[in-house]
């Protein structure tokens, strides 16, 4: 095979990191290649240079012989180089073909392209109505949207970021079979993920970078799981132990929960009835934008609900806010670290208050008492391993991983009787990642009731005793976590919607 | 009360010339808002236009240069709160405020020397015999050029936002900064020529109250038509076409009330020129009481300060 594209020495530095030191890849034609990595490690900034968002500082890159510099996105796409990002590109209040056009160089007029968006999204198993606002579309709509409009413009190289974080494993499949018909006309392929299985599954190489550099690469389809996480992270991972134990009584009952959506493009809840006991945790899965931040909102108390809703051991508690809720020790950890589960610019001292000040004592008739708000925030600190300074600096200045820590942290030494975490682990490198889950498990050892929202499926079926999933605003019914087939999970969460397998007339 | 002075043809015919300016400030504000930005400094480069168009006109003696100089001090001033907020990245809805505040000063100084002084009279366009014909003649076509390149901006910027690349860029800028940014779009440029473009307009405008409306200059002359121009803005969820219906309604009920007055009615004088206001806002809430889909027209990246982090 040819090489598509080679990178040679490209070089990034932003103020104070080297985003990507020296790196060097190339991608034959008609090639699925990965590019694996944590947080940080550099890769959207690699991507990013090859997109032309972003201009390296240094090396060069060849796209079939000729040097290839794109100054800007435009030029990149002239050169056959599409990309699909995680996020960030969407335009909710515009409709589909209106999204296409705005990626497209020389977009074909309104009618026209409507047409040929039919044509290429039956082609390819990815039905969409070129009518339809974005805002209204499931997140595996959306998707489709952005694939879409980069297979419109027959693209040499393909680059897709995490593209498969917000669909079921049945869309995966189907986006899968799609990936390997474009390679194998031809169209290379550089697919970004975290996610190990999918990359041995679809990849035929893999690149791997740490903290800006290549590291290592090889064939991901001869390595396991576990050894590809370790040439990433650099280090042995241990997988969280879970203690075996009974579930205790009823500490949550939620039953018939409802709560209308606040914003044109949110979720509203449905019907949503379940019951977690003290000592289990209760796994809810689901495709981003199926209500999860509206049933984080309704067990915290942000969106105050019908009172016998939601039940705290026989008692109504569905009309009270959140600070009446953290004083019978119903607790919560949304999922946005910086802006919802803690204010930026505040030091860490003052975020600990912000959720601590009521069970922890921390405020007496108004005044509040630094001393034990420092004391607090800097057992946080240290019973979590969160590397900071101290509890003076800013939130803002933690890595995610030390922050999400830091967020979690200070709602399990409060206590809690309820726990709901909305992504716990989301953006975490994997080591932090790994003992949030473990102090998530050891919180209900010791008899808390852990309710874990998260869209890593891995994590969930990792640390859950039952499994339930949000679909449209529903919850499914919740069953126990271990024998559920990856099969049975993508169906408990809406299946492969209305996709179909790619259509490979060869 | 002799309600019988009041002429519905002349009403008609004044309600047009007296919504002009309101009309040409809200149709540049809302092209400058679809691109995201939040710009308050309107009653500002309203009053600038004012004084720019007033003092040309007056030292050439020729109205037409009179508007381009209003067109072109408005824009100036507007690009100032441009640089500030796309460049400098300061706030838009502090730097929007300095900007009126700025622009009244600025206004009262130059107009130093201008106060009682008449202006040359802008010309109604010849439009032969179509004037001639009753009623409709003289409420259509016996206007001076501003009034029809009102209603044709009007035209104009639907067009431009439903059926053009341009537009429809423009309209992305505004729903998502950071998207059309990741697409490669110019997110600055973009929007300080529709920034550029809001000043013009509301220079125009501005310059139509000195020139024609009123005719003369005195200090504070816009009186709070920039902020009635924003308001209908918000209330017309961001469509030209409501942007006219709301212009004209408020240019509509203020000519009447005053008719009304002159009449004799027995209703308060303050409630009378009030009336205007109230109106306006009540018709345009009520067609904006759909809350989904007015949240669905508003620009989702309005006033939210654009840094590309890449």
């Amino acid at each position: 095979m040819t090489s598509l594209l080679t990178v040679e020495g490209l070089t990034k530095a932003y103020p104070g990191v080297v985003a990507n030191d020296r790196v060097s890849f190339d991608i034959a034609e008609g090639e699925v290649h990965a590019l694996l990595g944590e947080n940080g490690a550099g890769k959207s900034t690699l991507v990013k240079m090859i997109y032309g968002l972003v201009q390296p500082d240094a090396g060069r890159m060849t796209l079939r012989g000729a040097p290839y510099a794109p100054p800007e996105p435009s030029a990149a796409r002239a050169a056959g180089v599409a990309m699909v990002f995680q996020h960030f590109s969407l335009f909710d209040a515009l409709d589909v073909a209106e999204n296409i056009a705005l990626g497209m160089e020389t977009p074909p007029p309104m009618r026209r392209l409507a047409a040929r968006i039919r044509e290429v999204s039956e082609t390819y198993g990815l039905p969409l109505n070129p009518d339809r606002l974005v805002g209204d579309l499931s997140a595996g709509e959306r998707q489709r949207v952005e694939i879409i409009r980069c297979l419109l413009q027959d693209p040499r190289l393909l680059i897709m970021d995490e593209p498969t974080s917000v669909l079921t494993p049945q869309e995966v499949d189907i986006l899968f079979a799609t990936l390997r018909k474009l390679a194998a006309e031809g169209t290379a392929i550089l697919y970004i993920s975290h996610k190990l299985e999918e990359i041995r599954t679809l990849c035929d190489r893999a690149t791997i970078l740490r903290l800006g550099k290549v590291v290592d690469s090889c064939n991901p389809r001869e390595k396991t799981a576990a050894e590809l996480a370790e040439m990433m992270v650099g280090a042995k991972l241990t997988a969280p132990a879970r203690g075996g134990g009974t579930p205790g009584d009823v500490v949550l009952e939620v039953s018939g929960l409802s709560l209308p959506s606040s914003t044109p493009f949110g979720t509203s809840l449905r019907d949503i009835s379940f019951t977690v006991r003290a000592g289990e945790i209760l796994g809810i899965g689901g495709v981003a934008g199926n209500g999860q931040d509206e049933l984080l909102a309704a067990l915290s108390g942000e969106a105050q609900v019908a009172p016998d809703a939601v039940n705290l051991k026989g008692q109504p508690i569905g009309a009270l806010g959140p600070s009446p809720r953290r004083r019978i020790a119903v607790l919560a950890a949304p999922e946005e670290r910086l802006g919802h589960a803690a204010a930026p610019d505040m030091s860490l001292t003052e975020n600990a208050l912000l959720t601590a000040a009521i069970r922890e004592g921390l405020a007496a008739r108004g005044f509040l008492k630094w001393p034990a708000a420092r004391a607090f925030a800097e057992k946080v600190i240290e019973a979590f391993d969160v590397r900071t300074p101290g509890p003076g600096n800013a939130a803002r200045s933690l890595s995610g991983g030390n922050l999400q820590k830091f967020v979690i942290g200070r709602e399990v030494l409060q206590r809690p009787e309820v726990l709901v975490v909305n992504q716990p682990t989301w953006g975490v490198d994997a080591s932090a990642a790994a003992s949030i889950r473990q102090a998530l498990l050891d919180l209900a050892q010791s008899g808390t009731a852990v309710i874990v929202i998260s869209q890593d499926l891995d994590e969930l079926m990792e640390i859950s005793d039952r499994f339930a999933a949000l679909n449209e605003g529903r919850l499914s019914p919740p069953r126990p976590a271990q024998g559920l087939t990856l099969e049975e999970i993508g169906l408990m969460m809406g299946g492969a919607h209305d996709m179909e397998v790619a259509h490979v007339a060869e | 009360m002799d309600f019988g002075a009041i002429n519905p043809v002349v009403l008609i015919a004044s309600l047009m010339v007296a919504s002009t300016p309101i009309l040409l400030a809200a149709i540049g504000e809302l092209v400058v808002e679809k691109s995201g930005v939040l710009n308050l400094g309107v009653e500002g480069m309203m009053i600038t236009g004012a004084i720019c168009g007033f003092a040309i006109a007056v030292e050439t003696g020729s109205p037409a240069l009179g508007f381009l100089a209003a067109m072109l001090g408005g824009a100036v001033l507007s690009l100032v709160f441009g640089v500030l907020t796309q460049v400098l990245m300061s706030n838009q809805v502090a730097t929007g405020l300095a900007l009126t505040l700025f622009g009244l000063g600025l206004s009262a100084l130059i107009g130093q020397g201008y106060v009682g002084i008449k202006p040359p009279a802008t010309d109604r366009l010849d439009l032969g015999p179509l004037s001639e014909i009753p009623v409709l003649g003289r409420i259509l076509f016996s206007h001076d050029l501003i009034v029809y390149l009102s209603l044709a901006l009007v035209a104009g910027v639907w067009a431009f936002l439903r059926y053009t690349r341009a537009g429809l860029i423009l309209r992305a800028v505004g729903e998502n900064h950071d998207a059309a940014h990741a697409l490669g779009y110019h997110v600055v440029r973009i929007r300080l020529a529709a920034i550029a473009f809001g000043g013009a307009c509301a220079g125009l405008g501005g310059a139509y109250l000195s020139l024609v409306r009123v005719p003369q200059w005195t200090e504070g002359m816009t009186a709070g038509a920039g902020w009635i121009a924003l308001a209908i803005v918000v209330f017309a969820s961001w469509r030209a076409g409501r942007v006219l219906l709301g212009a004209y309604l408020f240019g509509g009920v203020a000519v009447l009330q005053l008719n009304l007055q002159a009449a004799g009615l027995a209703v308060p004088v303050e409630l009378l020129s009030a009336s205007p206001y109230l109106v306006t806002i009540l018709v345009l809430v009520i067609m904006s009481a759909d809350r989904g889909r007015a949240a669905v027209a508003a620009p989702a990246s309005l006033g939210r300060v654009f840094h590309a982090s890449t």
